[in-house]
């Protein structure tokens, strides 16, 4: 049976994603268009008489005048009818209260020649809102079919069902004439190409499309005589298309649309009037940014937690319930660990992406962009790029995922290259550790602990950092793009809670499959490194700790010489020899080979710090008390210092605060740039500082 | 002549011409065009960006943009 292909397009903020939430259900599939990072949303749906439909989402536009990827990607499957992804019907979506300007799109789209379906969303809204209209009047004049559907109330699909049915009784007549706009320059074009859509002509000539370029070098050369010639009369025109467009809709609604004046406005304005305020509105920002964060931080810990000793046991029990041997360690330290690594994020990612999705689903999320974007500009950000930054405290990779909805691309990537910088909660083990041992547990003034100050001052200093790079990032990298900063302030609404739903579900699937694997793929080489060893130190471990323990007559307990034994075995694998050679650069840091080994393991992820740490110094448990008794009486050996003193700790905050450790944000990093490109500078520069930043620090204090 | 830019929270003007070269199409295509009104709801901190009403669809935009919109204040009596 053959399918129906259905595109879905529209303003944004129309409810679109409601619409096709609606339609399709768990139904979906986020992914990517082949090569690029543009989201690509596909769902099906099933008709009575077992029709299949196969909708794709397309990015939300204001018009087919493109100025992102995201928008080019949408033109271009729409022109492009030789695509794979080209629809045989497109549905087009528009809410009551903006009427107008949805249409502007729609008759662009039906001047293509395409069947489209016009679906006014929010509709149950009409009587409210003293809206009525002429729906047989509008369909004549648009030339099209009319669904009044409302996500909310789930009204209207049948009928939008069945107009898809039904997709071949569709007018694809145009409803405006296009060589109205400017007679000379269409008339031309119709004369030459007498076969040809000339609107789609206009279209391949004004925008940047780049996919099939076989055909694009063909047409384009027979195209050559209608170049424009210059910007400013490119924008001329395509000014003159819209004034010619709304003109029309303009026309169109007069005869079909009629307004009761003494709508209900006044629920924007009150609300606006508070969460804008010039003091209220950062105040209540800041309320709300402590409750995301306090649930981030502590709220979800305790399902992360759980995550935790989930996993322990079951390595547990898998290692009892096999029999000892490579395989198995394989399984129990490589490969459950890796999965545990990466499900532990979801709770953190999971309560963040629903945030946002309320804040977005409401209508408040637009505000805080207009509250902050004066700030963020002088730094090269813009104000979207305030929730990355500050989710970015409690773990950068939801950060990293949460600044998509930048529409620029330069901010965005800036975005995203300084959000590292932020103190994310894998550092606070790392922190708690090192403070407590060269920090003076004190107060001056009674009150202020110098501990505490200091922890406060590296959340402090990471922030700064961030806003800092991010302005000599701005100064340095140079895009093409237009940088523009037009931003739609929608409507209050209640959240419609399927899609805050979808908007976890989605997020939280795409950061577990794709940035997933990635972070399996390198706990494994880890584990690789750390099992086994070049010589036979490594896999006679055993019997060279029985001869030192023989020679120095040392009586111990079976745990202790199982940690010893371990801790022998660490020093001589790969890794050790590793730590080994890099000793030589971190000394003049201040670190010894042993902190040199919980560096490198620590690009996996800095939390894993302490735990190297713990198995290095032999403590058989990760209580946090005894390692810091260890770490606390190691000394150098030949200088008699201690290791952990006020100069080398300070060193090592500083390190761990700017170095790029954490190969979950390096692979999230990957994915939403689509190249190794900016990970890698990510991983080089911020280590290359941090070390130089470490470097400084000691040198001066030691 | 005035711009937006020059308007104060509150006021309302209609919309006289605009800077085809370099102001974003977005604008336009929102609804930002000769003839429409403009109403400026709010100014942040520094009057930027700027919270306006343009022919009924709600947004903001920043000072330097709405330099390039020309308008004719609607004079209102009070």
């Amino acid at each position: 049976m053959s399918q129906i292909k259905v595109a879905l397009i529209g303003n944004p903020n129309t409810g679109k994603t409601s619409v096709f939430n609606k339609l399709t259900g768990l139904n979906h599939k986020v992914g990517n268009y082949p090569g690029i990072t543009v989201e690509k949303k596909v769902g099906q749906l099933k008709l009575e008489g077992g029709v299949k439909v196969n909708i794709l989402d397309l990015p939300g536009l204001y018009s087919l005048n493109t100025n992102s990827l995201d928008e080019e990607v949408a033109v271009e499957i729409l022109v492009n009818d030789k695509g794979e992804n080209y629809p045989d019907v497109v549905v087009v979506i528009a809410d009551i209260d903006n009427l107008k300007r949805n249409l502007l799109v729609f008759t662009q789209i039906k001047d293509l020649g395409l069947p489209c379906i016009l679906a006014i969303n929010m509709s149950d809204n009409m009587h409210k809102k003293g809206i009525s209209l002429d729906i047989k009047q509008l369909e004549q004049r648009l030339k099209t079919k009319i669904a009044l559907i409302s996500a909310r109330k789930n009204s209207g699909f049948n009928e939008l069902k069945e107009l898809i049915a039904n997709y071949k009784n569709l007018s694809i007549e145009p409803c405006t004439n296009a060589s109205r706009v400017d007679k000379n320059y269409f008339g031309g074009l119709k004369e030459k190409f007498p076969q040809k859509n000339i609107y789609k002509l206009w279209l391949i000539l004004s925008q940047n499309l780049y996919a099939n370029e076989d055909e694009k070098n063909t047409i384009q050369s027979q195209l050559e005589d209608f170049r424009i010639k210059s910007n400013l009369e490119l924008k001329r025109l395509q000014q003159k298309e819209i004034i010619a467009r709304y003109s029309f809709i303009n026309d169109t609604l007069k005869k079909t649309l009629t307004k009761d004046i003494k709508q209900a406005t006044g629920l924007r304005a009150r609300l606006d009037r508070v969460l804008m305020d010039r003091v209220w509105g950062y105040v209540i920002f800041a309320c709300i940014l402590l409750l995301i964060f306090q649930a981030i931080f502590t709220f979800a810990s305790y399902p992360m937690d759980l995550i935790d000793e989930s996993f322990a046991q079951l390595s547990e029990w898998i290692s009892a319930l096999l029999p000892d041997g490579q395989f198995t360690r394989l399984i129990t330290e490589g490969v459950i660990p890796g999965i545990g690594g990466v499900v532990i994020f979801i709770p953190q990612i999971a309560f963040l992406f629903l945030f946002i999705g309320i804040l977005e689903e409401s209508g408040y999320m637009s505000r805080v962009v207009f509250l902050t974007d004066r700030i963020m500009k002088k730094f090269g950000l813009s104000g979207k790029s305030i929730v990355p930054l500050v989710s970015g405290t409690a773990c950068a990779i939801p950060a990293v995922m949460a600044s998509r909805n930048i529409e620029n691309w330069k901010e965005r990537l800036i975005t995203i290259l300084v959000i590292p910088f932020t103190t994310c909660s894998a550092r606070l083990p790392v922190y708690l550790i090192i403070i407590s041992l060269v920090i003076p547990n004190e107060t001056f003034f009674g009150v202020f602990n110098y501990q505490g100050l200091v922890l406060l001052f590296l959340y402090v200093l990471g922030f700064v950092v961030a806003v800092v790079s991010a302005w000599v990032l701005h100064k340095v990298i140079k895009t093409k793009a237009q940088s523009y900063f037009v931003v739609e302030m929608p409507d209050y609404k209640p959240p419609i809670l399927k899609n805050v739903f979808f908007t976890v579900y989605d997020n939280t699937k795409s950061f577990v499959v794709d940035a997933g694997k990635i972070i399996f793929a390198i706990s494994i080489i880890l584990w690789v490194l750390a099992s086994y060893g070049p010589n036979d130190k490594f896999s006679n471990a055993e019997q060279y700790v029985n001869n030192e323990i023989t020679a120095q007559s040392l009586d111990l307990s079976d745990d202790d010489y199982q940690t010893r034994i371990e801790s022998f075995k660490l020093r001589h694998s790969f890794i050790g020899y590793m730590g080994k050679a890099i000793e030589p650069i971190v000394q003049p840091l201040g670190y010894d080979w042993k902190i040199g080994i919980a560096i490198i393991t620590s690009f996996a992820a800095r939390e894993v710090f302490v735990g190297t740490l713990a198995t290095i110094y032999s403590v058989g448990s990760e209580d946090e008390d005894t390692i810091k008794n260890k770490m606390n009486k190691e000394v150098n050996a030949i200088t008699g210092e201690k290791i952990y003193n006020f100069a080398s700790g300070i060193s090592l905050l500083l390190f761990y605060a700017f170095a790029m450790q954490c190969m979950s944000t390096l692979a999230i990093v990957k994915k939403e740039t689509n190249t190794w490109k900016w990970p890698l500078i990510q991983l080089v520069s911020m280590s290359i500082f941090a070390y130089i930043v470490s470097l400084i620090a000691f040198q001066l204090l030691k | 002549m005035l711009s937006i830019a020059d308007l104060k929270s509150g006021e309302k003007a209609t919309i006289e011409d605009v800077s085809t070269e370099i102001i974003p199409l977005k604008l336009l295509e929102m609804g930002c065009l000769p003839g429409n009104t403009v109403e400026v709801l709010k100014l942040s901190k520094f009057k930027d960006p700027l919270y306006l009403n343009i022919n009924d669809t709600f947004l903001a935009i920043r000072r330097d943009t709405a330099k390039l919109v020309y308008v004719k204040p609607i004079q209102t009596t009070i």
